[in-house]
């Protein structure tokens, strides 16, 4: 990982930071295995240069850009940001990136464009998790949001974290954070972004629909089908006897984010 | 012909009649006592409570899936383990009470109210509460007494339900996983294996004869 510069960003929080060791070596990236610790054991094997992105679809001005272009867009800034974890886990994280919305207007979206669709990498060469016959995920890693999600200045591209760029387990060396969602709903390792018009699939919808919503807002109100939602464990934070702590409506963005969804039952759009 | 006195086979199993079973206990207990140094020595990953609770869930299974196999083995002309069973079957349960009191105490805070609501609401919690209610019967009557007490063939007919107990908690276990991978899915399938075994010999009636000591 190499040093970064970056200005303060809002949104922060003073809550502690999860420790470096944690954030990057328990992982969910199943192109690199199921296994927590299989990102960081195996992402180290990707190639993250040359990288460029293709931003397609219901927009003015298609381009592929590469990747140090993407990083002129805008300046860096650092996000802390907490991480919700479908699985009742949490972290905090201090990411570096810049608002999504940055790159969007670079390509001019279409009025008809409503949603944002993303794709992670397929390279079954570099990612042991996208080979053999026993496959969790379709690929590419598909994942969506609203356009004013995505134009929501908390969205963010993220391409460091704690000062220096991505490591690949992390999804280097461009991903997504959205921190008021689950964390699968922040795509990891992106080369291509679609304005759509049509709610796009998005991987793990696809592979239960009963169990992770379009949506995926942070909510303790709404358990996951299996498991309650209404509490989690914060990584890094007293190990063994640690014990777990609330989760909070929209992962504790509610006052940024609360009125995107007005009107809609959180409950059927989970 | 008269096969000769000193095969290895016999030797070998001469060797089992007379192998001490302590160090059955005193070795199954070995990994559960590491991982739970790992865990408190802060040497279990990010999430060590999770990791803790899924570790002694598995070594349960291990047990669980090992104490089903001893009979399969002995009637596919391997060595005969019966006697190590109980052993075997005693720690399964010992590995379910370190899992489930993990779970209770280490992961849910203790909050009985969530707890409860868990085992009620939760599929995947209901079923390993169920099994655990199995292996306590079980667990209670693994011992001669027990066996004196009962009678052989209803001590056989109780013991019967940990076939019960292992469809559950192969269920237990892949309704807790987000997505099923190969190592889960190659734990349901050796508990599918040992029970079909016992389907098959059952429907060909060809019953083993009485070992000399149940566990």
């Amino acid at each position: 990982a190499e040093p970064l510069a970056f200005d303060k960003g809002p949104f922060g929080t003073t809550e502690p930071l999860t420790p470096k060791k944690d954030v990057t070596t328990y992982n969910n990236f199943y192109e690199f295995g199921t296994d927590k610790g299989d990102p960081a054991s195996y992402a180290g094997k990707l190639k993250t240069s040359p990288w460029s992105v293709a931003i397609d679809g219901l927009v003015a001005k298609p381009a592929t850009l590469a990747l140090d272009d993407i990083l002129k867009l805008a300046p860096l800034e650092e996000r802390i940001y907490r991480l919700r974890c479908v699985e009742g886990w949490s972290m905090v994280i201090p990411w570096i990136g810049f608002p999504l919305s940055a790159l969007l207007a670079r390509v001019e979206p279409l009025g008809s464009a409503k949603f944002v669709a993303f794709e992670t990498l397929v390279r079954p060469s570099e990612m042991p998790g996208q080979r053999g016959f026993f496959q969790p995920l379709d690929w590419p890693y598909r994942e969506g949001l609203r356009l004013d999600e995505a134009m929501h200045p908390l969205t963010i591209l993220a391409v460091g974290l704690y000062g220096e760029t991505l490591p690949n387990q992390n999804g280097a060396p461009l991903r997504l954070v959205v921190p008021w969602k689950y964390g699968f709903k922040s795509i990891k390792s992106i080369v291509r972004v679609s304005l759509v018009e049509r709610q796009p699939p998005t991987s793990w919808n696809m592979q239960n629909p009963r169990e992770y919503g379009f949506y995926s807002n942070v909510n303790p109100a709404v358990d996951h089908p299996r498991w309650s939602q209404a509490t989690e464990r914060r990584i890094g934070e007293g190990g063994l006897f640690a014990p777990r702590r609330p989760t909070l409506p929209f992962n504790g963005y509610g006052e940024q984010v609360a009125s995107l969804y007005a009107g809609m039952d959180l409950k059927t759009y989970f | 012909m008269t096969q000769p006195k000193a095969s290895p086979r016999r030797a070998a199993q001469r060797a089992i009649g007379t192998f001490p079973r302590w160090p059955v206990y005193l070795v199954g207990a070995l990994p559960g006592v590491w991982t739970f140094w790992l865990a408190v020595s802060d040497q279990l990953g990010a999430d060590p409570v999770k990791t803790l609770e899924h570790m002694l869930g598995l070594w349960a299974l291990r047990f669980l899936i090992a104490s089903l196999a001893v009979t399969p083995l002995r009637r596919l002309g391997g060595p005969n383990l019966v006697r190590f069973r109980r052993a075997l079957g005693l720690l399964t349960f010992f590995y379910a009470c370190a899992h489930l009191l993990t779970w209770v105490v280490l992961d849910r805070g203790p909050d009985m109210a969530a707890i409860l609501g868990d085992i009620v609401k939760r599929p995947y919690i209901t079923l390993g509460m169920v099994t655990f209610a199995i292996l306590v019967p079980l667990a209670w009557t693994s011992n001669a007494r027990a066996i004196k007490r009962m009678g052989g063939a209803a001590w056989q007919r109780l013991h019967r339900w940990v076939y019960l107990a292992a469809v559950l908690a192969i269920a237990h276990y892949l309704l807790s996983l987000k997505s099923w991978t190969l190592e889960p899915l190659a734990y349901a399938a050796a508990v599918a294996a040992l029970l079909l075994f016992r389907v098959f010999s059952s429907v060909r009636g060809n019953r083993p004869p009485k070992p000399v000591e149940t566990g």
